[in-house]
């Protein structure tokens, strides 16, 4: 019979130890971590700490390009490389449903040291709760993070008129595939999540002294809630021209089956970028050159047209608002 | 099979420009375009085609969408229903959403309550067997697109011998809804962008005594942008022409007897009612389907009758729907529209659907209709 997680994996007794030593040590092995202080002790050359935390609880745990594991520290690094920080250590708290496949947790912890090694973060400090049947739907991760600032002042107040605006990938993939994934839709597809780590990205744009202004990677709510957000926080009008925002055949194909838009749909590993007028042909040169940022592409800019709004432009001459993304997201009827 | 680009090709900008040039060119008088089905004033609103079209067309929108037109005694029916103990409601998109009387289903369904939002009524067979000792009620909703699926699902529970399915049926037709907006004389309409997933069901033919007795050129058009700018085009030629017959535009799935496959099953389990009430529009006779009476041991309606509310609720007094679904009034004509009526907190029915015509001006009409707000 293959191996399964006991509610005993988590009394904190041989189960648990054993876990941790043979599953947890082995593969996110580092000094501070195998130290197994009460907390870990850490020395930061930068005074300017960046510090995030997230939780990860998405269904189904596996998806094509990637699953749970790869997700929880792709998603707090990029909240950390979002600040312009480099990801240096992290706390990881695993919540697992006794009865869960210790193959698949192997799996899962094999793809989170993978995804470490892309922006070489740590994770130094963990925990491993086991809860009865029911308790948590097979497993739940939360990841929290902590950077060193690498490059001061990004910040959603600074849109200006002028400036202009980045998309670093297609958009809509991750909730595209994981809409496709569900049980209860069955769609066969080949589309596969956009999770990455932005770091080696974001340091290549930062060595470049590329002056940015915002970023933000377009998680849930999607590209149309980053637009949104900057546009009401800086009170400015970001103009994006519909034929520019990169989206692949397929996820445009599920949108028109089921009635959403690409826009609102989640990405992980895709950020929205803004950077002063004349940098962004320079920008898209450098994002280019990377594997996760190589389909990036300029898709508008910053103006007074109607404040606090988001305006698209369709390629045949009209135009609508994007507005922000809204309630829960439910397939149309006819 | 070569693959076949159902997008892309249909969104080509020079194609729209072109179109929009030639109806430019040759539309010469005011032309009112009722699009019944909510699907088309999505396809107006969302790629902005009023703007580029002349003034001289204006799109009124119809009663076609199937969650904006349910009155609310209906919606407190699904309620009531599952509401009982050791019951399951599975029901069809954004209707989960809609406000009855007192809460909606998704409030109910954070209470507690059994509630499932299916992409396909099918979805109920494998619920019905994994929970053998609930209830599992189907409220079925949508037009003529939707219904044969309701029939399959019903063949399928009885093939299956399936003992804890039940059905309350609401669907409606939408020649019935046509003919009573167009009888009642206040409506300004002189032509009609056919909707197509019905269609593709029902065929055309089924518009055309509405031609007929109204006089009014009807274009069965498809979703995409240049399919509703090339219906447009249609009808500004009959129009020009003094003609008014039936014409297939979405012809690349429409035929004039549609699936007859389709309409036999939905024919074999189900019968009109004699009546229905349309919210905002009041009772259309024959516009709606129900079980036959064989298969009374499965509807819902007659099995649970003791639990279904029987009172006949309207909608608040400001609100104006009745008048947006006749096409006498635009969602921006509404005092409450956008303000005390929102798609978060829908008072009316058109705003309740994200297919319904306040919720399409409140998604994208600021800009992208003439005389919205800038």
């Amino acid at each position: 019979m293959s191996k399964k997680i006991l509610l005993s994996h988590g009394g904190a007794g041989e189960d648990t130890q054993g876990l941790i030593k043979e599953l947890f040590f082995k593969h996110f092995n580092n000094e501070i971590l195998l130290r197994m202080e009460d907390a870990a002790s850490l020395v930061m050359q930068s005074s300017r700490i960046a510090f995030t935390t997230d939780s990860f609880t998405v269904s189904p745990l596996f998806f094509n390009g990637g699953n749970i594991g790869k997700l929880a520290i792709a998603g707090t690094v990029n909240d950390l490389v979002m600040m312009g920080a480099q990801p240096r250590y992290l706390t990881c708290s695993f919540m697992i449903e006794e009865g869960f496949l210790y193959s698949d947790l192997e799996q899962i912890v094999l793809s989170m040291r993978d995804e470490m090694e892309k922006s070489g973060v740590k994770i130094v400090a963990g925990d491993t709760k086991v809860v009865p049947k029911g308790g948590v739907d097979g497993l739940f991760i939360n990841t929290s993070g902590i950077g060193e600032i690498a490059y001061e002042g990004i910040s959603a107040h600074n849109l200006k008129e002028g400036n202009i605006i980045l998309v670093s990938n297609e958009v809509g993939n991750h909730g595209a595939c994981i809409l496709a994934k569900r049980e209860d839709i069955e769609l066969e597809s080949e589309l596969k999540t956009d999770c990455a780590s932005l770091w080696k990205p974001v340091k290549a744009l930062i060595d470049a002294g590329v002056k940015i202004q915002a970023l933000r990677d377009a998680t849930r709510g999607g590209l149309s809630a980053v637009l949104n957000e900057w546009a009401e926080t800086s009170h400015v009008c970001i103009e994006v021209d519909e034929a520019h925002i990169p989206v692949a055949s397929e996820v445009k194909g599920i949108c028109e089956l089921l009635g959403f838009e690409p826009y609102e749909f989640a990405n992980e590993g895709t950020m929205v970028l803004c950077v002063e007028a004349g940098e962004e042909v320079k920008v898209l040169a450098i994002l280019q050159q990377f594997d996760e940022t190589k389909k990036a592409s300029i898709i508008g800019c910053v103006s007074h047209k109607y404040d606090d709004k988001v305006v698209l432009n369709t390629p045949w001459g009209s135009k609508r608002f994007l507005e922000p993304p809204k309630g829960e997201l439910l397939p149309r009827i006819c | 099979m070569p693959e076949i680009d159902l997008i892309e090709g249909f969104r080509d900008p020079l194609h729209m420009k072109a179109l929009a040039e030639i109806i430019k060119k040759e539309c010469v008088s005011k032309i009112n375009i009722m699009e019944v089905c909510g699907g088309h004033t999505h396809t107006i609103m969302k790629f902005g085609l009023s703007q580029i079209l002349p003034d001289l067309i204006d799109f009124v929108h119809g009663p076609g969408c199937p969650v904006c037109i349910m009155p609310k005694e209906r919606i407190d029916h699904a309620i009531a229903l599952a509401s009982m103990p050791n019951t399951i409601l599975a029901t069809l998109g954004d209707m989960i959403r809609v406000p009855g009387s007192k809460t909606s289903l998704q409030k109910l369904r954070a209470d507690g309550k059994d509630i499932r939002s299916l992409y396909s009524p099918l979805d109920v067979l494998k619920i019905a067997k994994e929970n053998p000792e609930k209830n599992v009620v189907f409220f079925a909703i949508g037009f003529e697109t939707t219904t044969p699926m309701s029939a399959v699902l019903i063949q399928s529970v009885i093939e299956q011998k399936l003992t804890n399915v039940y059905f309350h049926i609401n669907h409606v037709t939408v020649p019935e809804a046509v003919d009573a907006i167009m009888s009642s004389g206040d409506a300004k309409i002189d032509a009609f962008l056919g909707p197509s997933h019905v269609s593709v069901i029902t065929g055309y033919k089924i518009y055309e005594p509405l031609a007929q007795k109204y006089g009014t050129p009807i274009v069965v058009a498809g979703f995409e942008p240049t399919d509703v700018m090339e219906s447009v085009l249609r009808i500004v030629r009959q129009i020009n022409d003094k003609k008014a017959f039936v014409d297939n535009e979405y012809a690349r799935a429409v035929s004039r007897e549609g699936n007859v496959k389709a309409q036999d099953l939905v024919n074999t389990y189900m019968e009109k009612r004699t009546h229905f009430r349309w919210r905002g529009i009041g009772d259309i006779p024959n516009s709606a389907l129900k079980l036959k009476d064989e298969f009374a041991s499965l509807d819902a309606e007659i099995v649970f009758k003791e639990v279904l509310p029987t009172i006949e609720l309207d909608d608040h007094k400001m609100c104006i729907c009745g008048d947006i679904l006749k096409g006498k009034a635009k969602p921006f004509d509404c005092k409450v529209f956008g303000k005390a009526c929102t798609p978060t907190n829908p008072m009316g029915s058109c705003m309740v659907s994200s297919e319904g015509a306040c919720s399409a001006y409140f998604k994208y009409g600021k800009l992208s209709q003439k005389g919205g707000m800038l």
